[in-house]
């Protein structure tokens, strides 16, 4: 592997650990709060989140652009805070990345913490534990499925991710050159060879990604359910 | 003494209840599906936020009128419901664990009265899982299951049991695995249960004291044997309508298979059991067992004719329900032992029963329980 390919690969991975580690952390209170609650609010927060599924991801890198660009918003605060301006910046691209990859995240923790019964939950409280205690204890080991679908699709997805990055990050070698940016340009340039390497890569990559998924999620053995 | 005055608008049902019940023993809260004994029960727990005010002794768990609210993590309750709700996680010790920890290091803050200790080990001993501990919850039968989930809410050494049709979702074998060793429960520790049922079998067998809703109201509340000898009761009206009394074994008669059980105003011969003498053991008498006569039957085949004085008669259009004091008027409040009989209305006329005639009551049938 060549060293170009190598930084493309070290910075593409880089980046979807980073962006899933914040997913995760951003991603499950806010799917906890959609499991759980009766706001009105409810439906809006949903819709939000599942944007990036409906929209063109040009779109999104569109407003995102605009958004952190010098005079958005989003750029004059981080301008103010003295960390520069994101767009063009591997920031950026985590940032832009945790937005469109969220519904990947929010929607299997979703669905993992609805089914979740109420009375595992009533449980925990008459055995003294509090609501972080519950959290913890109780609703995240039972919601383990849901949390391995949702770091593995956010990974995954961020991964594969293109429209955003072209919009957002561009094509700055070690900064945001990443593998599905890399691969368009060795086909604009005609370089089959190392475009099949890349699109390989991805292929092997996307079926390990998803035999470990099932792997994973395998109804647990019950070692103890035979009679010894 | 647990004091309970809770109202609650649902939908369906308005809960509106007053209650005082004893600080130990059993309290069964009885009544059809939908009478809201569930809800009551969920909002003793505080995991039903109803209006009112709720206190264990001299420990205030809800003042509406103080705007005071202890959740339920922090009432030291157990609460054990109809389908277990093991944490499928956890292995049977891990769950047991769970609770326990956490109660004890509240207790560790000192922020509740000092809980009865139950040891871990007397209480698995007690409820016999000593064997599941390493398995799995998925791994267990519905018996099993029902077990642990009561051994893990004693295990937070708590002060009042709560529990919502444990049996409920057993069949009749399984059922009847779980009933003695509830009834040890009842035996071995001074922990007050309320006890949420449907079915008479389980309040006969397990209750001391019973109250019973109607449509989110308390219908009536009171001691088990009163409230199962009152004629005006919904109770009296089943099929299986019929008193319980209190009784100790007083002798075997090996030769015949029997045993003769005594109580207050009486003795009754049942078939033979296990218990020593002087062993407390109740006797559950249906009413539709009970026939009356006027003269001492002298030649008949049932064993156990009981001298009574007919207290009251309520006679509908084909049946006769007759309320029968064993002894002499009780004095000074105390209550007297009652049978409940029902006959048709047919014998009732053609004897001229009337309240005051001495009677002699033919017991056809006696359940030990």
């Amino acid at each position: 592997m060549s060293d170009a390919t190598w930084t493309v690969v070290r910075l593409t991975v880089e980046l979807a650990a980073l962006s899933t580690l914040l997913l995760l952390l951003l991603g499950t209170p806010l799917a906890w709060w959609l499991a759980r609650t009766r706001s009105v609010f409810k439906p809006l927060v949903a819709s939000l989140v599942a944007m990036p599924l409906v929209l063109p991801p040009t779109v999104l890198g569109f407003y995102l652009l605009l958004l952190m660009g010098p005079h958005g918003p989003v750029g004059q605060f981080t301008q103010w805070l003295g960390l520069g301006r994101l767009p063009f910046t591997f920031s950026g691209l985590v940032v832009a990345s945790v937005i469109y990859s969220m519904p990947f995240v929010v929607q299997p923790l979703q669905q993992a913490f609805e089914a979740i019964p109420e009375r595992m939950l009533e449980a925990a409280a008459t055995l003294r534990a509090g609501p972080l205690d519950r959290f913890f204890t109780v609703a995240l080991p039972l919601a383990r499925p849901g949390l391995v679908t949702a770091s593995v699709l956010g990974f995954a997805h961020t991964v594969g991710e293109f429209g955003v990055v072209l919009m957002i990050g561009g094509n700055i070698p070690g900064e945001t050159r990443v593998l599905s940016v890399a691969l368009f340009e060795h086909v604009e340039a005609a370089e089959f060879d190392q475009a099949h390497r890349l699109a390989a890569g991805m292929v092997v990559f996307a079926l390990l990604v998803l035999v470990t998924l099932y792997v994973a999620n395998r109804p647990p053995r019950d070692d103890q359910a035979t009679f010894r | 003494m647990i004091a309970a005055r809770l109202r609650l608008q649902r939908r369906d049902f308005t809960l509106d209840v007053d209650l005082q019940l004893p600080g130990q023993g059993v309290t069964a809260l009885f009544g059809p599906s939908g009478c809201g004994k569930t809800t009551l029960l969920r909002a003793l727990a505080g995991l039903e936020r109803a209006a009112g005010r709720v206190a264990l002794g001299n420990a205030v768990w809800q003042d509406d009128a103080q705007r005071r609210f202890t959740p339920p993590h922090q009432r030291p309750l157990g609460y054990v419901i109809q389908e277990a709700a093991l944490f499928p996680h956890l292995s049977v010790q891990a769950n047991l664990d769970y609770g326990r920890k956490r109660a004890g290091a509240q207790q560790g803050r000192g922020d509740s009265a000092p809980a009865q200790a139950f040891a871990l080990d007397a209480v698995v001993a007690l409820l016999g899982i000593g064997a599941l501990m390493d398995r799995r919850p998925a791994t267990l039968s519905g018996g099993e299951r029902q077990r642990v989930a009561i051994a893990r809410a004693l295990a937070t050494a708590p002060r009042l049991l709560l529990m919502d049709e444990p049996l409920a979702a057993l069949d009749a074998p399984r059922k009847a695995e779980i009933l003695p060793y509830l009834e040890r429960l009842h035996r071995a520790l001074a922990l007050p249960i309320v006890y949420v049922t449907h079915a008479m079998d389980e309040v006969a067998r397990l209750a001391d004291h019973l109250v019973l809703l109607e449509a989110g109201r308390v219908r009536a509340a009171g001691p088990l044997a009163e409230l199962l000898a009152r004629p005006d009761l919904p109770l009296a009206r089943q099929d299986d309508a019929g008193v319980v009394l209190s009784a100790r074994v007083d002798s075997h008669d090996r030769a015949y298979g029997l045993t003769r059980v005594a109580f207050d105003g009486g003795a009754l011969w049942v078939g033979e059991t296990g218990a020593a003498p002087g062993d407390t053991v109740r006797a559950r008498v249906l009413a539709r067992d009970v026939s009356v006569a006027r003269q001492p039957p002298l030649e008949s085949s049932v064993l156990n004719v009981l001298p009574v004085v007919l207290e009251t008669l309520q006679a509908d259009h084909s049946t006769a329900l007759l309320r029968l004091r064993l002894g002499p008027p009780a004095q000074d409040g105390a209550v007297p032992t009652w049978l409940l009989a029902r006959i048709t209305r047919r014998s009732a006329e053609a004897l001229a029963l009337q309240p005051g005639d001495a009677l002699f009551a033919q017991v056809k049938g006696v359940a030990l329980m």
